[in-house]
């Protein structure tokens, strides 16, 4: 036999790294179960572009055994934190911190410039809503002039997608008009309102939804003063300075509100602000109190479902499937309450498609920073929910909304995407005009 | 030819992206489901059979190792690449050709992962029988490597039992079927001895196999036990009264702690023992079925039985079934499975001796098992990080498969031999068994490139396997 070409190496031992040295590493046995539902691994079918992999990657650094190259760092950034291998690790991994902590130290993706932007943005626009509403108000002044037409040939090509997939600025930014937002009827809970960086900017209308379906279920609602974003998307993009500072905050101005729960209508950040006790499990003023927080913390669905709809629906005639926000199903493990609510409307039809807990490819800015991929994961959402034939997409997140917009703008016309609390406020209210035109 | 010259060759042939050679890529694919590790130097993934054939041919000009690999789910260490040289994915090759259902037959490239075999079928109420615990995750070629079994293994038999014939990419790059879509060709049966020869003898590149008719009733069942011994004992009394179960499955006390800690599935945590009873068939049969399996386990002092009301009861019941191994790292950074079998009689008498192996080295032994056939799964629980510690592993692992064959049994059911049971497998085997199967192994692979140091122990030689049965090459585990 000829002697091989190729020869073992041995592995050369660099430097460890502490603070990756995580408990949820050696929680993984390898076992391969995550690499099916990956979206990742199943477009790209590479090891290096799977849950196991990646967690195989930082452990690897960790013990020195490989270095924080770019190439580490694209694995690691390729990942669209969808959290569904944690659905279905048999261990229990939680992928996400294993990430997350590697992202912190790894810092923000891109290129050198997109990594100023990027960073401009989650400290110096996230954290202060005011500058945002600056900043949107500014944008609304530019999609309302005719500067789109004339700009938008001119803009690189990269930029020129991203300007398209910009939704509307809503007409009015949400802002409470009264505090508390009295419970219509018997009085059943108190409860404070997430606001959002994005939510009163893009989707002023859903949030007032929410209020107005939590007050006609017995709900006195609050937006406690001083709240902030919630800090997501500065924790999934390596960013955690300003991520604590925005958490603390929260706690503080919530956990004053004296409230049964907090509510929130997008995934991510309810995924996020239940997690504060992880992001501040090292802050001795606030572990405690972010445990507190943390555990009062619902998604809106969640909490509806919980405490049970009263008042009249009206039947909203319509197919609708649901698509299931990573955030919601893998990060919050909130499955059945949203069907439930949507059952509860009479006449709708829910059509269940394949892959509804698979993501859609917005995953925060995912689809700005990796455009490719995100286009692909789009494509094959946009199989799934035109297979089921329904005329309706319901997904009760802001990015998943964006993203499944911008698809049937592309792959299905006529489609219509709705937040939950959009259909559930339009059910109220139809059968409040209803009642109300019998007399 | 250089290191260089292969690796410009590989590109040429499946594209830069999918020949990985940076430490940052090759890295993962060192390991697979079990404890050893070895770096390959080159990972390809090809897209297609051509490909495939191409990388051989490339592979056999440069004289390096191949070793194939699917979902890298195995637990015997036959995707790791034990003497370096190209991993050899077929994850890319990942589609189901064609679905004959008057014909009961589906052809499938070497990719596609197992469960969703029986998901493109299941709507027209037929299924692919063999279900390996991972088979939300392993691979068809994977399990025609390893032929390997699951829980319904007691029913249908394992993979070989369900493979009409298989396409092969031989060492020279040569494609060609062996067997084909319809059973009882004449001659040698080749495709039989490609099904467990664990990327020894050449790569699958499409595997014909058959659907089996989805019953008109399944009911599964749960019992709860509070001694370990009522619940072997009720395993032989279900079997002795003439009930051929669909699966019949045992998790012990240190399972159920893994899979409730790990992902809940509702298993009571303070029961020594659980079984898992599936029956299947007509109607009548199958509620006829279920209560007699109710009064035997009943009979024998079981503390409860739940009957699965319906199908995601049932689901719950294999989720939790099916993630125990996974689970593991609920409990200890490392897992050590074995793989023995014992004939189901002396179930009762094996348990007692892993109990005593378990105190005996001090290790904490979880068992989930096949138990209708006596395939046995300890899982020895450590930290690869405390020292000494894996050798206390091995012993105790060996002192398993000792007990197994002492009662008359064998030292795999399933999981391949691959790296892990190579030094063992003289307690099965004579020297000329061994020398035979490696003559058949030659005509195959002349050149000892593929998959090299799996399967036999080399050299060959018994008395030396006997007296050290741990003789596994030094810096295989991690």
């Amino acid at each position: 036999m000829s002697e091989p070409a190729l020869h073992k190496q041995a592995q050369p031992h660099g430097s460890k790294i502490a603070t990756l040295d995580l408990p949820e590493l050696y929680q993984c046995v390898h076992c391969g179960l995550c690499l099916n539902q990956c979206p990742t691994y199943r477009a790209l079918r590479l090891e290096t572009e799977s849950p196991r992999g990646r967690i195989h990657l930082v452990k690897a650094a960790a013990d020195g055994r490989i270095e924080l190259t770019e190439r580490f760092k694209d694995h690691l950034y390729l990942c669209l934190l969808c959290r569904a291998c944690e659905s279905a690790c048999p261990s229990g991994v939680q992928y996400g911190h294993i990430a997350e902590t590697a992202r912190e130290i790894l810092g923000p993706p891109g290129s050198k410039l997109a990594r100023v932007v990027l960073n401009f943005v989650l400290t110096q626009l996230l954290p202060y809503p005011q500058r945002l509403r600056w900043a949107a108000a500014l944008l609304r002044f530019y999609q309302q002039s005719g500067l789109p037409r004339v700009l938008r040939p001119l803009l690189p090509e990269r930029l020129q997608k991203m300007e398209s997939m910009l939704p509307p600025i809503s007409q009015h930014f949400f802002s409470p008009d009264a505090d508390p937002l009295p419970a219509i009827g018997a009085r059943r809970a108190k409860v404070a309102m997430l606001n959002g960086c994005v939510m009163p900017l893009f989707f002023s209308e859903v949030n007032a939804a929410t209020v107005r379906v939590l007050r006609r279920n017995g709900c006195d609602v609050v937006f406690p003063r001083n709240q902030i974003c919630c800090g997501a998307l500065n924790v999934h993009n390596g960013e955690s300075e300003a991520a604590k500072k925005m958490a603390r905050r929260n706690i503080d101005v919530f956990l004053d509100a004296g409230v049964d729960a907090i509510i929130v209508n997008a995934a991510g950040c309810g995924a996020a602000m239940k997690e504060y006790d992880h992001l501040l499990r090292n802050d001795p003023a606030y572990a405690e109190k972010a445990k507190r927080f943390s555990a009062l913390v619902k998604d809106a669905t969640e909490f509806l479902a919980g405490l049970g709809l009263v008042g009249r629906l009206a039947p909203l005639k319509i197919s609708a499937t649901y698509q299931d926000p990573c955030h919601l199903a893998h990060g919050q493990r909130v499955r059945n309450q949203p069907r439930n609510l949507l059952k509860a409307i009479p006449e709708l039809q829910l059509k269940e498609m394949d892959g509804s807990d698979r993501c859609c490819g917005s995953a925060g800015i995912y689809n700005i920073t990796h455009p490719g991929m995100s286009q692909h994961l789009l494509k094959e959402k946009m199989q799934s929910v035109a297979a089921t034939q329904a005329e309706v997409v319901i997904a009760p997140n802001p990015g998943c909304i964006l993203q499944l917009r911008y698809g049937s703008q592309q792959y299905g016309p006529g489609l219509k995407v709705y937040h939950l609390m959009d259909l559930l406020d339009r059910a109220y209210s139809e059968a409040e005009s209803s009642s109300s035109n019998a007399v | 030819m250089s290191r260089n010259a292969l690796i410009n060759e590989l590109r040429a042939v499946v594209g830069d992206h999918y020949v990985l050679v940076e430490k940052e890529d090759v890295i993962v694919y060192e390991q697979d489901g079990s404890i050893f590790q070895v770096m390959p130097e080159i990972v390809v993934v090809p897209g297609n059979v051509d490909e495939v054939a191409a990388v051989m041919k490339a592979a056999q000009r440069g004289g390096v190792p191949i070793v194939p690999r699917g979902s890298g789910t195995g637990l015997a260490g036959g995707a790791v690449p034990a003497e370096g040289g190209i991993v050899l994915s077929l994850a890319r090759l990942n589609r189901i050709l064609k679905i004959d259902l008057q014909n009961r037959i589906a052809i499938l490239e070497p990719g596609v992962i197992n469960l969703d075999v029986t998901k493109a079928v299941a709507k027209d109420g037929f299924f692919y029988a063999p279900d390996p615990s991972s088979q939300a995750a392993c691979s068809v070629g994977g399990n025609v490597a390893n032929n390997s079994g699951g829980p319904h293994t007691l029913a249908y038999g394992v993979t070989t039992n369900h493979v009409l014939g298989v396409e092969v990419v031989l060492d020279n790059g040569q494609v060609l079927w062996l067997g084909g879509e319809v059973s009882d060709t004449p001659g040698y049966d080749l495709c039989g001895i490609f099904v467990g020869s664990e990327g020894t003898m050449g790569v699958v590149t499409k595997v014909a196999v058959r659907l089996m008719q989805t019953r008109e009733s399944v009911r599964t069942l749960l019992a709860i036990f509070d001694e370990m011994d009522v619940a072997t004992r009720t395993v032989v009394d279900i079997t002795a009264a003439g009930i051929i179960p669909a699966a019949l499955e045992m998790m012990d006390r240190t399972t159920i702690e893994a899979v409730e800690t790990g992902s809940p599935v509702g298993f009571p945590r303070d029961a020594e023992a659980v079984l898992i009873v599936e029956v299947e068939g007509v109607l009548e049969q199958t509620d006829r079925s279920v209560n007699l399996v109710h009064a035997i386990c009943q009979r024998n002092g079981a503390r409860e039985v739940r009957v699965a009301k319906d199908d995601s009861e049932r689901q719950l019941l294999w989720k939790g079934r099916k993630g125990a191994f996974g689970a593991m790292g609920a409990l200890a950074p490392n897992y050590y499975v074995q793989d023995g079998v014992v004939p189901r009689s002396k179930l009762p008498e094996i348990m007692r001796r892993i109990a005593e192996i378990s105190k005996r080295y001090n290790l904490r032994i979880a068992n989930v098992f096949h138990a209708g056939d006596g395939n046995l799964h300890p899982n020895i629980l450590f930290d690869m990080r405390i020292p000494g510690e894996l050798d206390r592993v091995i012993e105790a692992g060996a002192a398993t498969l000792r007990a197994c064959t002492e009662l008359g049994g064998s030292i795999t059911g399933e999981h391949g031999v691959g790296i892990e049971k190579k030094a063992y497998i003289g307690l099965l085997f004579t020297e000329q068994d061994l020398e035979a199967m490696s003559r058949i192994r030659k005509v195959f692979d002349p050149d000892n490139r593929f998959n090299p140091a799996k399967l036999f122990p080399t050299p060959i030689s018994c008395g030396e396997m006997r007296r050290q049965p741990a003789n596994i090459p030094a810096g295989l585990w991690i």
